[in-house]
């Protein structure tokens, strides 16, 4: 996508500037750099503390060294572009979508496994691809679309393209139907897309 | 307590059976694959849950880590299992194996 090479770019130009020196009006550059490194590092402690369960000297040390490694390495692979300002409030909404898209798979789940018992299942499926255009546009936004789509039952996504034309496997009419609908709402309010 | 365990044990297992049994009696690849990817996702994640809640039976740090680590491998399966599911359907679409509509024979 061009939005987000451009954005690339203008992040490795304010990472070189921040090199240079530490003039006035380099400073932002500077803390713009810093930001996601020190986000990495947190999260990667956090992790860390989590897996090991140790809480002795040694191997709280042992951490800091390899998350300060790691987090040196990789904090560009986790934060590609700047930090916006909305991030955070957008992680927030993505929590508040996980509960519905749950409530979706058991909903989902009970159908396709009524479908699996029921003695005349070769007649009530009724397996169709259908093609629709979706109005999401950042990468984000429609991988989640997308992985959101295989994760409830009676649903596969096929295929995804760049500019959001999803074709979707559906196992019947019932589960096809309800796409791209509400979920696709529910997304790109979570997403802050028009 | 012992109840919630062995409720959400018991549902994770139907849902674990149907997606076994929706394998062998769909009819074709694609169709296979609905209860094999994600029936499976639901009865690891209720399965778990009654895990998660039997391993703090005993209240410490100990065992809130070790539940902790066991709702990280549900987190995990919920982002692969899907991400798995759709490169195997990829495999079918690029070797040029068309969708079982109604009314053909079983594959």
């Amino acid at each position: 996508m061009d939005g987000q090479g451009e954005e690339g770019l203008a992040s490795k130009g304010s990472r070189t500037g921040s090199g240079n020196g530490s003039a006035g009006a380099e400073a932002q550059p500077r803390r713009l750099y810093f930001y996601p490194f020190f986000l990495t590092f947190i999260i990667m402690f956090v992790v860390w503390v989590f897996l090991s369960g140790k809480f002795d000297p040694f191997h709280m040390s042992l951490g800091l060294v390899s998350c300060a490694i790691v987090s040196y390495l990789s904090a560009d692979l986790l934060f590609p572009s700047r930090v916006t300002k909305g991030a955070f409030g957008q992680w927030l909404r993505f929590v508040k979508y996980i509960p519905w898209l749950l409530i979706q798979i058991v909903k989902a789940s009970l159908h396709v496994t009524y479908l699996v018992f029921h003695p005349r299942m070769m007649d009530l499926i009724d397996p169709r691809i259908i093609k629709f255009r979706s109005k999401l546009t950042s990468d984000l936004a429609l991988v989640t679309f997308a992985n959101s789509i295989t994760l409830t039952p009676g649903t596969i996504t096929v295929y995804v393209s760049v500019d959001g034309d999803f074709k979707v496997h559906a196992i019947d009419k019932a589960s096809g139907d309800p796409l791209p609908g509400e979920m696709e709402a529910k997304i790109s309010k979570t997403f802050g897309e028009v | 307590m012992d109840v919630v365990v062995v409720l959400f044990l018991f549902a994770g297992l139907f849902f674990f059976t149907g997606g076994a049994i929706g394998i062998l009696r769909f009819p074709d690849f694609y169709s296979r694959l609905h209860p094999a990817g994600k029936l499976d996702t639901l009865g690891l994640l209720l399965s778990m849950i009654a895990l998660a809640l039997f391993n703090l039976h005993h209240f410490s740090l100990g065992t809130v880590l070790t539940s902790a680590k066991i709702i990280i491998i549900v987190v995990f399966v919920f982002l692969a299992s899907p991400t798995a599911t759709h490169a195997i359907v990829d495999a079918g679409v690029r070797a040029g194996l068309g969708p079982w509509t109604k009314g053909e024979q079983r594959r």
